[in-house]
């Protein structure tokens, strides 16, 4: 009976494991892809279900409950959330799945020294090593997360935050957590120590991400993701799973690959990302270039009006301003408008525009922009020059032409989208402020831009409406 | 002994991360956001040994801990899909 049971178990684990990789594979497509989310949800439902069948399992009443509130929280969430604020709903979600992997690994480290459990046997040096590994991942992932989520909904600062021995401290609790680890090998039993790993772990992943700011965010929850993975796989090397190491290494790679993504559209290595270089070079920059406020040359919603009724092609370049200011749907009508008067639209988005990747895309999913209106940087770039307009919406440094022609400049290599080549560029902003990297945009100052002040919002409807009332 | 164990499992690590780099190599930008939020849900796949962990007889800390795990893996697997759901609805339409 026991036997049957066995090959019930794994039977669907190895199902749940194909859902898992089908699911992902579907994503590949924009019309599969809700198909394959739930594919792979089913897959996690059917073992969570085989799950409780495990032989050890005696009390239920407390797992229930775990998985009722846990659902109820979850699905609050979910629905709750707006899809603005989408990059620290993923950074939320990352900590829980990082923190249960650290507590799992607790879990089975004091269960196997209690003497009277009948389920782990002795420690082995595999246990200690793996059961050290889920405890240092899951709590950076756990606190890392964390901070990124107050960074991203305004909790804690969203700014560089710096202090002297930074690095050297970081560096030295990195070895220094790995140093116990090798430690914990040969004393296995030694409670403390496996304590002080995981609140060492814990104090890392908040030291780690606080020195990341506002627009490196997208390399941080990726990164973060990643990690989320790798330490449900290093739950899985605890006990002895292979659903779990096969899942996780999914999203390990998955976070690795968009971590990737991430930093070449930056032009930086992970390692300057991770330790906060941009913010404090640029600081300098900025003092030094925020003299010449000269040759602005700025518009109001009437005469934008008039410029867009005349443009036979429009290329709409959307940031992090137009997150911020919930602009998506005054976009998607803008473009309805200028569609009707025979105008062409297109959008297109620089990989780190916004908080996370793909932020724009959902944002502008939300308002019903059909996908394939959405172009890549490097499918788009050239069409610049037969653009008629190029509007900006709250970007700034990815159309920066310093990144191709200043070598000086603290972004020069970066790719970026090349609106300075189209007939007109207009640029919505707030003010005059410099973008994250902390550096003037000399595009503001090109003889062809103009600069249409105000919230993204409200700009656009303005213009939207004096459209209108042109035709 | 269980070296061999380690290996199998480190084998199937590995594996499962060229497959992962493969598929995810081919999703477009335009849905990254998704793919990190459904990928995310995955992750809570952990609940499985937070499941395992904490059905143990007695209650002790263990138990207490194997709970909060369950229900941070939930969050994660519950919220991770939803959410998902959510997004890659809105990408079906033209």
């Amino acid at each position: 009976m026991e036997a049957y049971k066995d090959i019930l178990v794994n039977s669907v684990y190895l199902i749940a494991s194909f859902l898992f990789i089908f699911g992902i594979k579907m994503l590949s497509s924009p019309t599969k892809a809700r198909k394959g989310n739930i594919y792979s949800a089913v897959g996690m439902f059917l073992a969570i279900v085989v799950t409780l069948l495990n032989e050890h399992i005696i009390s239920y009443q407390y797992i229930i409950a775990g998985i009722v509130i846990g659902s109820a929280i979850g699905s609050f969430i979910a629905i709750k959330v707006e899809m603005t604020a989408m990059p620290q709903m993923v950074g939320l979600l990352n900590g829980f799945g990082g923190g249960a992997s650290a507590l799992v690994g607790l879990t089975e480290y004091l269960q196997t020294l209690d003497p009277s459990n009948t389920r782990v046997e002795v420690f082995s040096a595999k246990m200690a090593i793996t059961i050290a590994l889920s405890l240092i991942i899951g709590g950076i992932t756990f606190t890392g997360s964390l901070v990124a989520f107050g960074k991203l909904q305004g909790i804690v600062s969203g700014n560089v935050i710096k202090f002297p021995l930074q690095h050297p401290l970081n560096l030295l609790l990195l070895v220094g957590v790995f140093g116990l680890l090798v430690v914990g090998v040969f004393y296995p039993t030694e409670q403390t120590l496996f304590l002080v790993i995981l609140g060492v772990s814990l104090l890392l992943g908040i030291l780690l991400v606080i020195p990341i700011g506002g627009a490196d965010m997208p390399v941080a929850i990726s990164l973060l993701n990643s990690y989320s993975g790798i330490a449900a796989s290093a739950t899985g090397f605890v006990i002895d799973n292979n659903m779990l190491i096969i899942a996780g290494a999914l999203v390990g790679a998955s976070g690795i690959i968009l971590t990737n993504i991430m930093c070449k559209a930056m032009n930086r290595s992970l390692l300057n990302v991770v330790m906060g270089g941009w913010g404090q070079n640029a600081a300098a920059e900025a003092a030094s270039g925020a003299k010449k406020e000269v040759n602005i040359k700025s518009i109001d919603s009437e005469e934008a009006a008039m410029i867009f009724d005349a443009a036979s092609s429009v290329m709409i370049i959307p940031g992090y301003g137009m997150a911020v200011a919930q602009a998506q749907h005054a976009v998607k009508d803008l473009m309805d408008i200028l569609n009707k008067k025979g105008c062409d639209v297109k959008f297109a988005i620089h990989p780190v525009a916004g908080r996370m990747p793909g932020h724009m895309n959902i944002l502008l999913a939300e308002s019903n922009v059909p996908y394939e209106k959405l172009y890549a940087l490097e499918d788009i770039n050239e069409e610049f020059a037969n653009t008629d307009i190029s509007l900006i919406i709250g970007a700034n440094d990815v159309v920066n032409p310093a990144a191709r022609n200043n070598p000086a400049s603290p972004i020069y290599g970066m790719p970026i989208l090349n609106a300075d080549h189209s007939k007109t560029v207009i640029i919505i902003k707030r003010s005059m402020a410099a973008g994250y990297a902390g550096i003037d945009n000399e595009l503001f100052y090109n003889q062809n831009t103009l600069m249409y002040f105000g919230d993204a919002k409200e700009a656009i409807g303005k213009l939207n409406n004096e459209l209108k009332n042109l035709s | 002994m269980e070296h061999t164990d380690l290996f199998m499992l480190i084998y199937i690590f590995a594996l499962a991360c060229f497959v992962g780099f493969e598929l995810i190599a081919k999703v477009p930008p335009t849905l990254h956001t998704p793919l990190m939020s459904g990928s995310n849900a995955i992750s809570g796949i952990t609940i499985v040994g937070a499941i395992i962990a904490s059905g143990i007889e007695d209650f002790k800390v263990a138990t207490v801990l194997g709970i909060i795990a369950i229900i941070f893996a939930t969050i994660n697997v519950v919220g991770g899909y939803l959410v998902t759901d959510r997004m890659l609805k809105m990408f079906k339409k033209k």
